[in-house]
């Protein structure tokens, strides 16, 4: 498991003591006690003691394999269990998974209690009015209504105990009313949102040719959220990145090699040339893309005409060429290996960068083949003579890379001399050059800024030769140290390396591309139009997070960089003290004080236009996330343009997720693809996992699974954008077409005295949510489209619809109820003034109860469906099949129904054959009640469109203009 | 896909080349184009313009009021004739007591009213009996009913429901049992003009299909209105149900409090400014419950009987879209605005600071 986010090889060693120990006889006689910390979350860390035959070796995170480990290059090991199960590290950093519900539905079941609320206020108003009406029944032995003979009752209609009476009915009136609640929404919902998922994981535009992987939901009911994100966690390592190294450029003795254009430089380009130039710069991205994908190999994008091929030899200095390239192979901790197959050589690296240098010495012709414990082998060419020829280094010491160091060393004989060979961070090699190793200083440097300003990792590279004596004298010094067993070795180490890495001689400079995933940038930048907020979180350093900020867009040019950091000195001497107190509080104070001098700028620069780019690294967090900071850390982040957290722990990403989840209460996407990922996906309201090639850990994890970063772009404002909206239209007309039948039921109840009699017949309003109205309803949920995708990518502004909800907002809930009690009214009174009392036939006859009920619902059914008709953008021939044959079916159904024996149809007995076709009054009183109900709908939405126009009603005007050949050529194309 | 091929990067290409490309490959995950699973399938996006909105405005407006009219004329045709008897049928000396009087069998309950016709009207006159306060959809008295018993001989006995008028004293089931039926009407209504009697056809005044396929012609009346409590009407126990067609009508509920019941029809034209004499047995007792009766004669037209409401309220839905027509047509004029003009996108200013 790649808790840090990395694949690259660590390596792991045995204690010197133990290693003598290599078969199971040893082992059983093997006594030895080991003391250690409790279990805690801290990856890079362990403390803990062996002790062994009354000595005490100390235990350091170089022994200790976490769980997960994969082994490479050896076959197996012997090990002692530390801990176990939820004790491990692993475990500790993982969160427990939540429950996960999107907001809307959150919402919906506050809407579902307060429609339980006005279920049971009508209910009880129905029942008073009845217990008051059935209490005046029977008034001193005189029988009031004699024709329902209160003398001789049931409880249910008992005068003398009407308070009881009126108990039962508010039962009655729950069920009656029962309408009121949409428990079909729950099922309808379902059904959508399992299609919406279909969609999602059949869409070929999220579908990565590469790794033949679609993209999956792998949960459908978080489809609405993904419209509402406001924040973006995003891991860098496989997410951002592709985790490969390019050496794409070098400065060697002063000139500059390396044509290879970087994303960043089209990045640059593209904000050089604003808009109109974005369509030739997608071409450029795409041929380079294209260059590198054509079978390149990894690791490697190098051109340069001078260089290649042998070409080097005819370059002005191609003896300093010569040894930059040596150094490129012989310093490193990269071990060859050879693949069984085929025969290829290929690298294990601790790091990639290693592996892309090795790569590109050997590329120019310097085949590293061969590692021993004590020596190097490469293949090489001899300019002068101009052949190859294998060449043997003997390795005598390695002073390997650490980050306080920030440059690695080698000291190598061959041929009888003695080399130290070098590369290391610009900051520390220049200053340990030599006076007569500077020429070419001034030349490097201006490269040096070059590059890093167009992204790119880099790397200087010195050499130095070395005296035998010199060496001698220090070797000896070096080994009295690393051989003593002080608390302060490590420092003493260095200092010795010290000693010797002076004196340099330049060769160059390095430049490596840590490689953007396609179309990374692209991305980037729609997603910071739909003003998403996109936060870094990753386990890197904090210059590697600062330059792939810069290439991927989140940190831009003239952006101002509040760093908020404890790598100051007083801090560090602070440390070196190891008063565990002292040191806490100073950095509190010291975290505090940045954050303070961060806000400050802000309000300072509130006026101005510089936008501004935080960069955390891990220990600072650490602080800054307890209590009495977070919010302020959270008020300067949130201020901030791009925020980056570097060198931070899973439990880190996952606890910032938490604080800006919980606090902001805006929605949070967290992206990741490794095992480190899990817990902020888990954390964050979605996970979106990309399927990449660390493994399923964060695929499991997630609830949507994409192969690219950049499919993150359709799949919010395309797929995030309709889902929310398709979710928030289906429930807010749920609503509606519930409401507007419930309340029918109940204005009858009115004229019907309270006694829970249902306006309608049985069968009707059983099918009411079943055949009638369902249908449509789940087309809107799965086919809406307020714009086409393509306008949905262009104009990205059209996501905070989403974000700020503002299609489920209150308003729009309770403007949809209102229009349900409205078209509850129309239809109620409308129907019973047009029909009753008087003749409603030419024959003279009166409409009775089940032929007002019929009208009634027929009604019903002509104006929820019609009223949906009219809501919905997007009508395709499954919209109207399910609209109209929802219609048409009422009909059908009434047919029917009417027309098979009155044992079965009962009171529905060919009251519509026989008593509703022939009368003109039926079919009029449907067209007046259906138009009158859609009426206040239909106006509002004209008026609204005109005067307050959402986005989304702007961009489908447009679109509409546009509908011209030219629009749909460039949405099919 | 996007705009401008900037969706280049986006692993679309010609589907052409992917299809190529994936039949290579044997087991591919690609997902299988069609138009309905990318979402692509045509369809037709209205869209509120202006021009849609006038034009839906004022043709619902042009369609609507001269179907009003219509409406509105049709009603006006109708010759309509309502007297309410209630309480001028209650002789002066039982004022007071109107109870007693409307229970006790033995009052003279004739009662002589006479009506003007206002206007020719043409046969058949439909005379109705109006009813209001009257609960016919109570839960309790639209339950009380058996359908089995009234359509056939066998299921006597098929009495649930019913109560409490299920069994008489003699403990047989009473049919047609239930409190519809007990509570039948029992006013009657003779007509006259120039002491000529005017028949009324109380013939097929029920629905067919209640006739023919609800109530039986093998049910007979048994033990009806034998009990302490008399409700309504009596039945001849002679005449099958089917035939009874005012029970019938009766059975029928109606909708709401107020209602109307075909009595029965004349068919013979009834001059302007005629006086026909009525002779009401006013039996059935409103009184308890504070119901009013009236008798209507009316004619009917293709909209039925007289009711305005239709006419107006189509008349009105048509005013307000010719006036909602009228109102965007001034909003349009004077709230001009460019068609879909992104630059309108509300938060693109507001929010101008938080990214570029």
């Amino acid at each position: 498991m790649n808790l840090d986010g990395e694949t690259n090889l660590k390596l792991k060693q045995s204690l010197d003591v133990t290693s003598s120990l290599c078969d199971e006889r040893c082992l059983q006689v093997f006594t030895a006690v080991i003391r250690c910390e409790d279990p805690n979350d801290k990856l890079y860390s362990f403390v803990g003691n062996l002790h062994y035959t009354n000595e005490v070796y100390p235990l350091s995170p170089q022994q200790i394999l976490l769980r997960d480990s994969k082994l490479k290059n050896t076959d197996y090991v012997y090990g002692v269990v530390i801990f176990t199960g939820h004790d491990t590290k692993v475990m500790q950093n993982a969160t427990h998974p939540r429950f996960k519900r999107s907001k809307i539905e959150k919402r919906m079941d506050k809407i579902i209690y307060i429609l339980f609320s006005s279920l049971i206020l009508i209910s009880f108003v129905g029942s008073c009015f009845f217990g008051m009406e059935t209490r005046r029944d029977l008034v001193d032995q005189k029988y009031r209504r004699w024709y329902l003979r209160p003398d001789d009752t049931t409880v249910f209609y008992d005068p003398t105990r009407a308070s009881l009476s009126a108990f039962f009915h508010f039962l009655t009136g729950l069920m009656l009313y029962g309408y009121l609640i949409p428990i079909s929404l729950y099922v309808s919902i379902e059904i959508v949102k399992v299609l919406q998922s279909v969609f999602i994981n059949q869409d070929l535009r999220m579908y990565d040719r590469a790794t033949d992987k679609p993209a999956r939901a792998r949960t459908s009911n978080l489809n609405e959220e993904l419209g509402q994100v406001d924040t973006i966690f995003s891991d860098k390592t496989g997410t951002l990145t592709c985790n490969s190294m390019d050496f794409v450029k070098c400065s060697i003795a002063g000139i500059a090699y390396g044509k290879g254009e970087t994303e960043v430089e089209s990045a640059l380009a593209r904000r050089d040339w604003p808009s109109e130039g974005s369509e030739i710069l997608s071409e450029r991205i795409d041929s380079h893309g294209n260059a590198v994908h054509s079978g390149m190999v990894k690791g490697f994008n190098f051109r340069d005409e001078r260089i290649m091929n042998g070409m080097w030899v005819e370059e002005p200095r191609p003896d300093l060429i010569k040894k930059f390239f040596q150094v490129l192979a012989i310093c490193h901790t990269v071990i060859p290996e050879v693949d069984r197959d085929t025969g290829d050589l290929y690298y294990e690296a601790e790091s990639q960068d290693e592996a892309a240098f090795v790569i590109a010495a050997r590329k120019v012709g310097f085949e590293f083949f061969e590692r021993k414990q004590k020596s190097i082998s490469l293949h090489e060419v001899d300019y002068v003579r101009g052949e190859n020829i294998v060449r043997h280094y003997e390795l005598l010491h390695v002073l390997e890379f650490s980050s306080l160091r920030k440059r690695m060393s080698v000291i190598v004989r061959s041929e009888g001399d003695l080399l130290l060979l070098c590369k290391g961070a610009d900051s520390v090699v220049f200053e340990r050059l030599s006076k007569d190793g500077r020429c070419f200083e001034h030349e490097t440097k201006n490269h040096i800024n070059e590059y890093s300003r167009v992204g790119l990792r880099v790397m200087v590279i010195a050499y130095r030769k070395l005296g035998e004596e010199e060496y001698e004298t220090w070797a000896e010094e070096f080994r009295k140290v690393k051989t003593s067993l002080s608390a302060d070795r490590d420092a003493l180490l260095d200092a010795a390396a010290d000693r010797i890495e002076r004196d340099l001689i330049l060769l160059g400079a390095t430049a490596v591309e840590d490689k953007l995933q396609e179309g990374v940038p692209r991305c980037i930048e729609k997603l910071a139009q739909a003003q998403i907020r996109i936060w870094m979180l990753t386990g890197d350093k904090l210059e590697t997070a600062v330059n792939i900020g810069y290439a991927c867009g989140l940190l831009r040019q003239g952006m101002k960089e509040i760093v908020i950091t404890l790598d100051s000195p007083d801090i560090k001497v602070l440390e070196e003290q190891g008063d565990e107190e002292v040191l806490t509080k100073a950095c509190l104070e010291s975290i505090s004080k940045q954050i303070r001098e961060g806000k400050s700028q802000l309000t300072s620069a509130k006026e101005g236009a510089t936008e501004f780019g935080l960069i955390i690294d891990g220990k600072s967090l650490n602080f800054a996330l307890s209590k009495n900071l977070e919010d302020s850390l959270l008020n300067l982040s949130i201020n901030c343009a791009s925020v980056i957290f570097c060198r931070s722990s899973p439990k880190q990403k996952a606890l910032v997720t938490r604080l800006v989840r919980l606090k902001l209460g805006k929605t949070t996407l967290s992206v990741g693809d490794g095992g480190n990922d899990v817990s902020m996906l888990q954390e964050a309201d979605i996970g979106v996992g990309i399927s990449g090639v660390e493994g399923l850990q964060a695929v499991m994890a997630s609830d949507f699974a994409i192969a690219q970063f950049r499919f993150l772009e359709r799949l919010l404002l395309v797929h995030g954008h309709w889902c929310y909206r398709r979710i928030a239209m289906m429930i807010c007309y749920f609503f509606y077409k519930n409401i507007a039948f419930g309340f029918t039921l109940f204005w009858f109840e009115a004229y019907a005295s309270f006694s829970g009699q249902p306006a309608y017949n049985d069968w009707d309003m059983s099918f009411y949510n079943v055949f009638f109205t369902s249908l449509p309803v789940i087309a809107l949920g799965v086919f809406d489209q307020d714009v086409s995708a393509c306008l949905c990518l262009k104009y990205p502004l059209l996501y905070q619809e989403g974000a700020r909800n503002i299609l489920f907002s209150w308003c729009r809930i309770l403007g949809w109820m209102a229009n349900g009690v409205g078209s509850s009214i129309i239809i109620f009174f409308c129907t019973t003034n047009v029909m009753v009392e008087q003749a409603f036939r030419r024959d003279g006859r009166v409409a009775d109860f089940e032929v007002l009920g019929v009208t009634m619902y027929t009604c019903v059914v002509w104006a929820v469906n019609c009223q949906m008709a009219l809501s919905i953008n997007y009508f395709t021939w499954i919209h109207h099949f399910f609209i109209w044959s929802s219609v048409a079916f009422w009909y059908i159904f009434m047919l029917i129904y009417g027309y098979i024996s009155p044992t079965i149809s009962t009171t529905a007995y060919m009251v519509f054959l026989e008593a509703a076709t022939p009368s003109l009054l039926y079919w009029l009183s449907t067209l007046l009640v259906v138009v009158s109900t859609l009426l206040p709908y239909f106006s509002y939405r004209a008026f609204q469109t005109w005067l307050q126009p959402m986005p989304h009603d702007l961009i489908q005007s447009r679109q509409q203009l546009k509908h011209s050949k030219e629009h749909t050529k460039h949405c099919e194309s | 896909m996007g705009e401008r091929g900037e969706t280049s990067s986006m692993g679309g290409g010609s589907d052409g080349a992917m299809d190529s490309f994936t039949s290579a490959k044997k087991i591919s995950k690609r997902p299988k184009y069609s138009r309905f699973t990318q979402q692509e399938l045509p369809a037709c996006k209205p869209i509120l313009t202006p021009g849609w909105v006038i034009t839906t405005f004022i043709l619902v407006g042009v369609v609507f009021i001269p179907i009003g009219l219509a409406s509105l004329f049709a009603s006006q045709r109708v010759v309509e004739i309502v007297d309410r008897y209630d309480e001028d049928c209650i002789p002066s000396r039982f004022k007071d007591k109107v109870l007693g009087y409307i229970q006790d069998e033995k009052t003279n309950k004739t009662c002589m009213r006479s009506l003007i016709v206002p206007k020719l009207m043409k046969s058949p006159i439909y005379v109705y009996y109006q009813l209001s306060n009257f609960y016919q959809n109570h839960r309790r008295y639209v339950k009380s009913r058996s359908d089995k018993q009234l359509r056939s001989n066998e299921s006597m006995w098929k009495t649930t429901n019913c109560e409490p008028e299920a069994l008489g004293e003699d403990g047989k089931p009473i049919v047609p049992c239930g409190l519809i039926a007990w509570s039948l009407f029992n006013d009657t209504y003779k007509f006259s003009v120039n002491n000529n009697p005017l028949d009324v056809n109380k013939r097929n005044i029920a629905w067919d299909s209640d006739r023919e396929h609800k109530f039986g012609s093998d049910v007979y009346p048994r033990n009806f209105q034998s009990g302490g409590l008399i409700g309504g009407a009596k039945l001849n126990s002679s005449i099958p149900l089917n035939e009874q067609e005012d029970l019938i009508v009766w059975m029928r509920t109606a909708a709401l409090p107020t209602f109307r019941k075909l009595y029965g029809r004349i068919e013979v034209d009834l001059e302007a400014n005629k006086k026909i004499t009525v002779t009401i047995k006013n039996n059935y007792n409103t009184y308890d419950f504070g119901g009013e009766k009236h008798l209507v004669l009316s004619t009917a037209s293709w909209i039925g009987g007289k009711n305005d409401f239709l006419g107006v309220a189509y008349l009105a839905v048509g005013g307000i879209c010719l006036f909602l027509a009228i109102a965007f047509i001034l909003v349009y004029v004077l709230k001009p605005r460019p068609l879909g003009d992104p630059n309108y996108l509300s938060w693109n200013r507001n929010q101008a600071g938080r990214w570029n």
